[in-house]
């Protein structure tokens, strides 16, 4: 027996209002803020993907609310890890100031477990592996905390976009950046949260606000004068912390980076510490 | 300072130094880089020494200059390395001298690297006494800490591998323990013959010593195990006539140590122990010190670090070996880290033998000074140190060390 013309009907109906409503079904799944979010940090994490290794020397300046500063001269050295569930590695290495010449700082990052980093002390010959647990904990005295400098793997946070807005402050003029909140997963982080203006066109981050744990805005940092390499990787050239409580600040300014020097993964093996350079 | 070398001032030294491959390289570009450090110093004792012949002076200062220089070819790869060490000082003839802390070649190969020269090594986790570190001789008229060494000639082999990095040791040349004179504070009870020792190997300073070692890290444990053999850097003391006078004359033993040193980093906790097992001196003996470092990051929503230490020492010699002041002792500390601009750090903390009752009491403060120089303030306090006990010399001299260093 054949169905009843009104069930075919009927069915067609159903059809064409299912059909209707899937452009906005799948609206409603990019629009979704944490879909949403999660799949920009994914863009710019793919972005950021191949890089192999990159070296670049950088200039620190503190600065504290009277305007006094102070200057630190380091080498920063990462080696990316070619699988998706292991961190990248980075070496920093201090030239200045004068009496801590030598002293260098090696991390391995990690996606779900701690990450492992070595402290190497020249004046003794002493390579001491360092708690990692201090994320929060300023870097050499400065605005910036581990957790900022540490390699941004995608897995570390949880994200949500909250909306679209013109790119803010000089760096951003002219461009339109999305803007997402980010919450530390890992352990120990001093931030409830962290907002940051990705420009729509590149991906890159152009200002990221940090929420300390009674969620008031605590540090505000600006990333400017970017440039590419290889005709794909960004590196902002200049970076500024500025702790908005305490009106201190920490600028960065980067030399030209090198890529794909060929680092081998024998550099970056704790043991050899006491003899890099 | 940082200049870039005409390709004739080094030349000659990259060639003869560097493998033929890298040798045209390294003759294009030469850097060198020149640094180091000029320091003041001086100690004031509280009290009057314990001997009569020890100076009375309780304000005794001292000059410090460790200039350094490296020259770097092959991008870094090769470099040569050079610090030579001056002190002079005002009261105590034994204390004003010289050394080289290093001279040395390192070339970093692709997964080994290749030491040549004198040049120092580091082994170990604990923080108030270094068991396993056995390489480098003790520069004892530096700190009575033991933390000052002198350079080592030696060839060192390191291969480096994912499972971790295997070094051979080949160390001829021994260098004598130095040691405080007869009129100066922080010395034994009797006066040590400056300049010699008696050595158990026909070789005498010649003998050629080895030494292997294992590092390697799993997970969050890093481990270290090394064996020496060859002449102990820690000398018997023993007591001869000399001119009228009773004087210590060191003798260097043949041994063998095999070392094991272990660090578990648990989040804020760090769990450290170092174990010995020393044949050559007296019945083999084992000693081993074992405890933890806990760190509160941040205290008191400052950006300060808090750190707790707590370390056991046992030690098994019998008395034909060296005497040491760690055979039943336990240590006590606390770190203070600022974090600030500055780095400041204060580290304090007390040794205490728990069948004697013998304390040393310590205190490190540093800082950073502008750009360029730093303070240093150490205070060392002896209390209920017995008359009989290794530390009974030293027992009147509580001092206080300040130390301006200017880096360049």
């Amino acid at each position: 027996m054949n169905q009843p013309p009104l069930a075919d009907l009927r069915r067609a109906a159903l059809a064409a209002a299912l059909l209707t409503l899937l452009p906005w079904a799948a609206e409603a799944a990019a629009d979704d803020p944490a879909s949403k979010g999660y799949a920009i940090a994914v863009e710019m994490d793919r972005r950021e993907t191949g890089f192999g290794d990159s070296a670049a020397g950088l200039e620190m300046i503190l600065s504290n609310a009277q305007g006094q500063s102070s200057r630190r001269a380091l080498r920063i050295t990462t080696l990316e890890e070619p699988t998706a569930d292991e961190g990248d590695k980075s070496l920093v290495i201090f030239d200045r100031p004068r009496d801590v010449q030598g002293t260098a700082l090696l991390s391995y990052t990690h996606i779900a477990e701690p990450d492992d980093q070595w402290l190497y002390l020249p004046a003794l010959k002493r390579v001491k592996r360092v708690s990692s647990a201090n994320k929060s904990g300023p870097f050499v005295g400065s605005e910036f905390a581990y957790e900022d400098l540490l390699a941004q793997e995608l897995a570390k946070y949880t994200y949500r976009w909250l909306r679209d807005e013109a790119c803010p402050g000089p760096a951003g003029a002219g461009l339109a950046c999305f803007v997402v909140e980010r919450i530390p997963v890992y352990e120990n982080s001093g931030y409830t949260r962290q907002l940051v203006w990705v420009d729509q066109q590149e991906y890159r981050p152009i200002r990221i606000e940090y929420y300390d744990r009674k969620d008031a805005l605590l540090k505000t940092l600006e990333l400017r004068d970017y440039r590419q390499y290889l005709d794909r990787f960004w590196r902002a050239h200049e970076m500024t912390m500025r702790n908005q409580q305490t009106g201190k600040s920490t600028t960065l300014h980067f030399d030209d980076y090198d890529f794909g020097q060929g680092v081998s993964e024998a550099s970056f093996n704790p043991k050899r510490l006491p003899r890099l350079r | 300072m940082r200049c870039r070398a005409d390709r004739a001032c080094f030349a000659a030294v990259a060639v003869a130094l560097a493998p033929a491959p890298v040798a045209a390289e390294a003759a294009a570009e030469v850097d060198a880089v020149a640094g180091g450090s000029v320091a003041v110093e001086t100690r004031v004792f509280t009290r009057p020494p314990a001997s009569p012949r020890q100076d009375r002076a309780g304000f005794s200062p001292s000059l410090v200059i460790e200039p350094e220089l490296r020259l770097e070819w092959n991008d870094g790869l090769d470099y040569l390395t050079l610090i030579p060490f001056v002190r002079l000082d005002a009261d105590d003839d034994e204390r004003t001298h010289a050394d080289v802390r290093e001279a040395s070649w390192t070339h970093l190969g692709e997964d080994y690297d290749l030491v040549l020269g004198i040049s120092k090594v580091f082994w170990g986790v604990a923080e108030s006494r270094h068991l396993v570190d056995v390489i480098n001789q003790t520069d004892l008229v530096e700190d009575i800490d033991q933390e000052d060494k002198l350079g080592q000639p030696m060839a060192s082999l390191t291969v480096l591998r994912d499972w971790g990095a295997l070094t051979g040791f080949l160390l001829p040349g021994f260098r004598l323990r130095t040691f405080p004179g007869d009129d100066a504070r922080l010395r034994g009870p009797l006066p040590v013959a400056a300049g010699e020792g008696r050595f158990e190997s026909d070789l005498g300073q010649g003998h050629v010593d080895l030494a292997f070692r294992y590092a390697g890290t799993f997970g969050d444990i890093d481990l270290g195990l090394a064996h020496f053999f060859g002449t102990g850097r820690e000398p018997r003391l023993l007591p001869e006539a000399r001119g009228g006078r009773i004087e210590l004359v060191p003798h260097y033993d043949l041994i063998h140590q095999t070392g094991l040193d272990l660090q578990a980093t648990r989040g804020a906790w760090l769990w450290k122990g170092e174990a010995i097992a020393r044949a050559g001196q007296g019945e083999p003996f084992l000693a081993t010190v074992a405890g933890f470092e806990h760190t509160r990051f941040g205290v008191l929503d400052t950006a300060v670090d808090l750190g707790l230490l707590a370390e056991v020492h046992l030690d098994g010699r019998d008395d034909a070996a060296p005497p040491t002041v760690f055979d039943h002792d336990l240590f006590l500390g606390s770190r203070l880290a600022f974090n600030d601009v500055q780095g400041s750090e204060i580290l304090a903390g007390v040794v205490v033998d728990w069948e004697t009752g013998a304390m040393a009491w310590n205190l490190e403060a540093e800082r950073r000074i502008g750009e360029r120089y730093r303070i240093e303030v150490t205070l060392r306090a002896f209390a209920n140190v017995p008359d009989e006990d290794l530390l009974a010399g030293i027992r009147k001299d509580d001092y206080l060390e300040v130390r301006l260093a200017r880096f360049f």
